[in-house]
């Protein structure tokens, strides 16, 4: 035998092919979960093995890759990962988010509008959204099958009878295609309303859980909610420190134990794009730039 | 008092049986658990199935709410919409809608029926919720007008059931249960744990509700005392057999079979 040590991208081509009957099951039934025979990865479970299955599967030779960790780039889930693909599949890598044609994403959105010939690779801890509510695999398989989402708004109510609103900020539960109620995997509920009619295909990969889920291009995904709570998006009120932008999703950076702190873009790729063009917030190092030898 | 006219224009309905069961066995391997049940259960009626344990009532009970495959026999059920229906020919999905919305099912221990870890305002809404309610504030509404109904302090909505005592639990399970206004209601031993004083006042609300909601209730249990109170008819189970069955005061006064006999006078006078 002279099989290589690696196959391209890392699987073998029957695990693949394995992996590719789920995801087109998943397309086909826009929000179900279906199982799938998980692989061990070089990686432990939580970081992302899941979405690594899917992206090997879906990946080829022309594809250009961005992976990103709560929208930044540059983590080092996000790294690794990158550095995973260019060694295993030797693909191009990018930041840029127009750029790529598979994005792999933990937990966040791009804030660039996301286009058709574009996948979208969730890495999912936990894709059963009725399970913290019903322990049982059965009964809540059962639930899905018969559309009894009934206790999805049990733990709305809760939010509401304990904080006066709805107080679920991430892994906000949705509605896909009218039909199957699917958690997003814990990304803001900012970036609830972008996977709505969204141009690009949607994966999820839950790699400890066995599970692949997706939305199609241009499937209607609709966030649960009371007619008089109506679901609300959340984001700091304030403009980015760093680019100025009041529409992107921020992060929260304490910079002293004075209760100093800054909002700054979570995705990065959108921050620097907008900085490169001539945008700057409060905090920008950019126009004092010739101050920054006095910070020693 | 009920209206006259509406009891004229009701009686057509309360002449056909809500529920009927027809020669149900059921048998576990070699051992017949149950054995040629039939019985018709009428809108507004209580009927009470009493017995020793492994008589057989609780796989009765199971059998009568589909949640059993009967392995002989059949159990029928005439819906809302006034058809009457086997409940093996009902598909999953239409059994378990039934289930939540014109039958009840009030478990002995209510840690099985509640929700434990949600609030007392989310374990009466959830059936208002699994129909389609989607207003939290009408859900609410109704949520703490059933605590008052079922005699839990409204202030109480937000906390979750494990602080409540026993014997509020089990009336936060009867308001879990009736709030979709069902027709027929299942109770397994709704009162046994119970101290007597709590009992006696979960018995009281019990029958005030079925006389003002015109229930129909089939409660199994072994407490004679329970039947006596509660219940217009009682069917008396002994080694998976109905061995007697009349009206609640004949059965209990004046007992034919021998383990009746027995079973009455094993009571303690008062």
């Amino acid at each position: 035998m002279n099989a290589p040590a690696y196959n391209f991208a890392y699987l073998d081509e029957q695990t693949k092919r394995m992996i590719r009957r789920a995801i087109l099951k998943a397309i086909a039934i826009p929000g179900y979960q279906v199982p799938f025979a998980s692989r061990e990865m070089p990686m432990p479970y939580g970081w992302g093995t899941g979405g690594v299955q899917v992206t090997a599967a879906i990946l080829g030779p022309r594809d250009v890759l961005k992976v990103i960790d709560q929208g930044s780039d540059d983590t080092t889930n996000a790294i690794s990962i990158r550095k995973f693909f260019a060694k295993t599949a030797g693909v191009a890598t990018t930041t840029a988010t127009a750029e790529a044609t598979v994005i792999q994403t933990r937990h966040r959105i791009p804030e660039t509008a996301l286009r058709e010939n574009q996948v979208l690779v969730y890495q999912v801890p936990i894709p059963e959204p009725l399970r913290f509510l019903e322990p049982r695999e059965t009964e809540t398989r059962r639930m899905h099958a018969l559309a009894e989402y009934g206790l999805m708004h049990v733990k709305l109510y809760e939010d509401i009878a304990r904080f006066g609103h709805i107080a679920t900020a991430y892994a906000y539960p949705v509605k896909v295609n009218a039909r199957y109620v699917m958690d997003p995997s814990p990304t803001p509920k900012f970036d609830n309303p972008k996977m709505d009619n969204c141009p690009a295909l949607q994966l999820f990969g839950a790699g400890r859980e066995k599970r692949i889920y997706a939305i199609p291009p241009y499937t209607q995904v609709v966030s649960l909610d009371f007619e008089d709570h109506p679901f609300e998006p959340y984001r700091f009120n304030a403009p980015c420190a760093l680019c100025g932008a009041e529409d992107s999703y921020l992060d929260e950076i304490v910079t002293d134990d004075q209760g100093g702190r800054m909002f700054v873009c979570s995705d990065t790729d959108y921050c620097e794009g907008r900085q490169a063009a001539g945008h700057h917030g409060s905090l920008s190092a950019a126009p004092y730039r010739e101050k920054a030898g006095s910070h020693g | 008092m009920v209206d006259q006219g509406l009891a004229n224009r009701d009686t057509l309905e309360n002449d056909q049986p809500l529920l009927l069961a027809e020669s149900l066995s059921k048998s576990f391997g070699r051992i017949a658990a149950c054995r040629d049940v039939s019985f018709a259960l009428y809108p507004g009626e209580v009927l009470a199935i009493v017995g020793e344990s492994g008589s057989g009532k609780s796989t009765l009970l199971q059998m009568l709410s589909g949640q059993l495959a009967p392995s002989a026999g059949y159990v029928s059920y005439r819906m809302r919409d006034g058809v009457t229906r086997d409940l093996t020919t009902l598909g999953e999905a239409e059994r378990r809608f039934l289930f939540r919305t014109d039958w009840g099912f009030v478990h002995q221990d209510p840690a099985q029926g509640l929700r434990m870890a949600v609030s007392a305002g989310a374990n009466v809404g959830e059936r208002l919720m699994a129909v389609g309610w989607n207003h939290y504030g009408r859900i609410r509404e109704t949520a703490s007008d059933w605590l008052t109904r079922v005699e839990i302090d409204v202030a109480r909505i937000d906390d979750a059931p494990r602080t409540y005592s026993g014997g509020m639990r089990q009336r936060l399970q009867i308001a879990r249960n009736l709030v979709t206004e069902p027709r027929l209601v299942f109770m397994d031993e709704p009162t046994g744990g119970l101290d007597v004083s709590v009992q006696a006042r979960l018995l009281d609300l019990v029958r005030s509700l079925v006389a003002e909601l015109h229930l129909a209730v089939i409660i199994v249990t072994h407490d004679l005392a329970v039947a006596r109170l509660l219940s217009h008819r009682v069917m008396v189970m002994k080694g998976g057999r109905v061995i007697e069955t009349g009206l609640t005061d004949q059965v209990l006064d004046d007992p034919r079979e021998p383990y009746t006999q027995l079973l009455v006078s094993s009571i303690l006078p008062p």
